[in-house]
């Protein structure tokens, strides 16, 4: 394909090659950066404040370095490191997407980084009015009646879903055994509804790539408390028997927990109430654009359903006839689910994301999530397997099933080998249900030129060496690493090493 | 398209083209028609970046900051120290930022190496041999600490003692809704836990210094673990540290913990750092990301994120915990700040700490109508009970300009405000908060 005129976010080959010594390493005893501010307060001995039993001898050694060392420490670790910022990200599932620079204005705001969590109410109202205001965008975005902004991720969101059903069931006969979900699901699923005290029971896809409407009603009696889906479900494909899949559950008295990790696909289109969901969470650090900070933090609220909002974990902001905000817990809450509001910074980025955003730019995201996707799934085709070959939303996944029949190309290799190509490489043998799956999500904000890119290396990939690519990446900080070592001969620690 | 869109309408066109569609919402055409959103979200249309930024702008506005005009006396479990600027600007690089999850560590190694860092530095301030990359805060880390306690031994019991934060307490009640844990309420006398001696319990749960600040007696809970076979469960103040024994002199098998003195600020609340170490024998029980040593194609020394096999995408309903997205950045930042503070650093900033409490509790306990809620010894935070309740103090005082505390509720008998004061205090500072205080609380 002829490259049409655009940006390329790609990152070849600016990486940092040369190894980087630890904090350890480059400690010399008596060398420090700290300083402090000029107090006056008496400058009582550590034995005058402390009784003997308590106060150790030696200080906790920690690392002795000089405000500068550490500054170029971190800045040549930062050099090692691939993110968003320097170039395409499509890992399925995780949604890698642009985060606006405009956010972390916006959450370093000093009246909202320096309040203190527990400070009355009358002190905080601007928070409060920002996550009450959260709140409410959110049910409209999800179609639901209320919702906890508490949980700190997808997976906390989960268990507090799985809770909520617990207390729903329980207070009406049983709490009940099970709950079902797909096999295409994500790990955390089957992780929560053991945490929430209930047993997985797993419902297969059919040839669609599809909850297997047959088999999920041979699965469903008055011992299943709900279904946890995702829609679009983890292979990137909106579940389109979902009325009748929410008709049968309900039906059996069940509740229906939708994972919205796949929400940025259907922004504005649909909405998960609409389609008979009663608890909802997002993942705001996907849909809504906060940064994954290396694997975090995130913010995972849930929404419910009218019916199930006085279960909701408390305190929520609540608006009094006067305008002024006050904590209130639900009746019915099950507790807590976070030291105090969640996460909270995180909250005031994905609300500065939606305002920006709006209505209209909250769909065009969607838009061209979709149409990102699609149209990369269409380059591939006849290059990589395509398993479930049909119209996809936001994500879709390949397979090189038969490249590795062919010559023995694996999936695993074209992901090294991507990185070679200044890419990152999609989500990987995810869905477990897919063959060498590559599962891929471009995401909105990665531009034609990128995608035309990213195609032509994925296509030079397919037709490349296998052999050559086990020996991929070599252009990165480092080659192949020993996973089988670390775990055999574990060194989890500075210290622990011989 | 949207502000972050970067197709232009040419470009849709001839993608669109090039899947032989003809319309953006012929993308969705696997959407039934009935559960379509006819007229669109229910919400204002986008601002732009400075309206947007003025909006905020607004909200941040109706809160009163911590600072000069607010000065922040308050703990509990959020503490206002200082962010040094090197936190701030190395830390928060882009590249930390907007990273995932390190699953190709060839292109990784930056988060990797500093959460083995991370750590590495956890693991010498608790006297443990393993630390895992992170949990969500202090509530989460004590939930999965109970966990690890309950799959380790077998028992559903654990003896909670009364001067863990409230607020944990409440989480850990919330979840055990879901695993069956039992908690056991051990009430606090005169500052520190009374436990019973005749429980089978999983583990003991002891925050180190508590509540109400006062410093709880270790060696005794670990006896007492011994004799009952259970693992001594303490969730630590990484602040004191430097000043105090580490969990693990006392025999801690696991040490929990809220990170946030450390690089965060306040927040209100999140994102937070819930720190999990333990001892090497529960390696395989720990939950969420641990980061190991090893080498690469070449023999050189790489980072990787091992014993994967605990973890929920591959274990599923058997994880070791449901922890997948946690607060790594914010482990980032906690690191280049212990780095930033050092050996001598960490030392300093907790005597600080505890010098400021000595000379505020000593100047407030001074005055008639204050009293200690306990002669324990304290570190950085103190509770008195005052002739008014806590929370008429604390709403008083934030007209005379302070923050002057956490009220504290009945289950530490009488009505109390717990008061903390960290490094950044001065005496001035607190000699206007004592004389405001005097004035308040009749
Ligand atoms: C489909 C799906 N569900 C749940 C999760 C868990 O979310 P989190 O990582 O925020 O806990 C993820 C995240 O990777 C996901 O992709």
């Amino acid at each position: 394909m002829s490259p049409s005129a655009g940006g390329r976010a790609t990152s070849a080959p600016i990486m940092g090659r040369d190894a980087e010594p630890t904090l350890f390493e480059l400690s010399a005893p008596g060398r420090r950066a700290a300083s402090f501010r000029t107090t006056g307060v008496p400058e009582w001995t550590p034995a005058e404040l402390v009784p003997g039993e308590h106060l150790r001898g030696d200080p906790a050694p920690i690392a002795e370095v000089s405000e500068r060392d550490l500054v170029a420490h971190f800045t040549r670790l930062s050099h090692r490191q691939y993110s968003v910022d320097l170039g395409a990200y499509p890992l399925g599932s995780c949604t890698m997407k642009y985060n606006p620079k405009l956010c972390d204005d916006a959450a370093s705001l000093p009246g909202l980084t320096d309040v203190h969590p527990a400070a009355p109410a009358p002190l905080t109202q601007g928070w409060m009015e920002l996550l009450a205001q959260l709140e409410e965008a959110l049910c409209r975005i999800t179609g639901m009646h209320a919702a906890t902004l508490q949980p700190p991720a997808g997976a906390a969101g989960e268990l507090t879903g799985l809770l909520l059903m617990r207390a729903w069931h329980e207070e009406h006969g049983n709490p009940r055994r099970k709950v079902v979900i797909p096999d295409s699901a994500h790990g955390t699923n089957p992780a929560s509804v053991t945490l929430g005290g209930y047993e997985t029971v797993t419902v297969p896809s059919d040839r669609r790539g599809l909850v297997d409407v047959a088999a999920l009603r041979e699965r469903l009696d008055d011992d299943v408390a709900g279904i946890m889906l995702t829609n679009p479900n983890t292979l990137g494909l909106f579940e389109e028997d979902i009325a009748e899949i929410a008709a049968a559950v309900h039906e059996v008295g069940g509740l229906l927990y939708y994972d919205g990790a796949n929400l940025n696909a259907i922004l504005g289109v649909t909405r998960p109430g609409d389609m008979g969901f009663d608890i909802v969470h997002m993942n705001l650090h996907k849909t809504f654009a906060v940064p994954h900070g290396g694997g975090g933090p995130g913010a995972g609220p849930v929404a419910v359903s009218e019916r199930l909002a006085p279960y909701l974990p408390g305190p929520r902001p609540v608006v009094g006839d006067d305008g002024a905000y006050r904590w209130e817990t639900p009746p019915k809450s099950i507790g807590r689910v976070h030291s105090w509001h969640g996460n909270a910074l995180a909250l005031a980025r994905a609300y500065s994301y939606i305002l920006a955003n709006g209505g209209d730019g909250l769909r065009r995201v969607a838009e061209a999530a979709v149409l990102n996707a699609n149209w990369l799934r269409t380059r591939l085709r006849g290059i990589y397997d395509l398993p479930y070959d049909r119209p996809a939303m936001h994500e879709f996944v390949a397979s090189t099933s038969t490249l590795k029949k062919g010559k023995g190309l694996r999936a695993l290799d074209v992901a090294k080998r991507l990185l070679e190509e200044g890419f990152h490489a999609p989500t990987v043998y995810f869905p477990l249900i897919v063959d060498e799956a590559l599962m891929i999500e471009p995401t909105e904000t990665e531009s034609l030129q990128t995608l035309e890119a990213l195609g032509d290396a994925l296509e030079r990939i397919a037709g490349g060496d296998a052999e050559d690519a086990r020996h991929a990446p070599r252009t990165t900080p480092v080659r192949r690493v020993d996973e089988a070592r670390a775990a055999r001969q574990l060194i989890p620690t500075w210290d622990a090493r011989e | 398209m949207g502000h972050y869109v970067p197709h232009t309408d040419a470009e849709i066109a001839g993608m669109l083209r090039f899947l032989g569609m003809s319309s953006l919402d012929e993308l969705f055409a696997s959407v039934p028609e009935a559960l379509r959103l006819a007229a669109g979200l229910d919400m204002a249309d986008g601002l732009s970046e400075p309206d947007t930024l003025d909006a905020m702008e607004r909200l941040a506005e109706r809160n009163r900051r911590a600072g000069r005009e607010l000065v922040c006396f308050a703990g509990g479990g959020a503490y206002d120290h200082e962010v040094p600027a090197t936190v701030r600007r190395v830390a928060f690089r882009s590249e930390f930022v907007t990273a995932y999850t390190p699953y190709q560590p060839e292109v990784a190694q930056g988060v990797l190496q500093a959460l083995f860092e991370y750590q590495t530095l956890l693991c010498r301030l608790t006297g443990m041999e393993v630390a895992n990359a992170s949990l969500y805060d202090g509530a989460s880390a004590c939930v999965e600490a109970v966990n690890l306690a309950v799959a380790a031994t077998g028992r559903q019991t654990v003896l909670l003692s009364d001067g863990v934060n409230p607020n944990w307490r409440q989480v850990l009640e919330t979840f055990a809704a879901g695993t069956g844990h039992d908690y056991v309420r051990c009430q606090i006398a005169n500052g520190v836990t009374r436990w019973p001696d005749d429980a089978q319990p999983a583990a003991l749960l002891v925050q180190y210094p508590n509540h109400v600040g006062c410093l709880e007696d270790l060696a005794a809970a670990r006896q007492l673990a011994d004799n009952a076979g259970a693992l001594l469960l303490v969730a630590f103040d990484p602040v004191a540290a430097g000043l105090l024994h580490s969990p693990g002199h006392f025999g801690a098998d696991v040490v929990v913990g809220e990170g946030q003195p450390f690089g965060t600020p306040m927040s209100f609340g999140g994102p937070y750092l819930g720190l999990f170490a333990c001892k090497r024998d529960h390696v395989r029980r720990v939950p969420g990301r641990l980061v190991g040593e090893t080498v690469d194609a070449d023999g050189r020394r790489a980072y990787v994120t091992t014993l994967r096999t605990r973890e929920q995408d591959i274990r599923r309903e058997k994880a070791s915990s449901n922890v997948c997205t946690n607060q790594t950045l914010i482990a980032v930042a906690c690191a280049v700040q212990l780095a930033w503070l050092g050996t001598d650093g960490l030392r300093e900033l907790a005597l600080r700490c505890a010098r400021g409490t000595r000379y505020t509790r000593d100047a407030l306990l001074a005055m008639d109508g204050v009293d200690p809620l306990s002669d324990a010894p304290v570190f950085r935070e103190f509770a008195v009970t005052t002739p008014v309740p806590g929370d008429v103090v604390v709403e008083r005082m934030a007209e005379e300009g302070f923050l002057a505390g956490v009220p504290l509720g009945d289950e530490y008998g009488e009505r109390g405000l717990l008061i903390s004061v960290t490094e950044r205090r001065t005496r001035d500072e607190i000699d206007a908060f004592v004389g405001a205080f005097e004035k308040v609380i009749r």
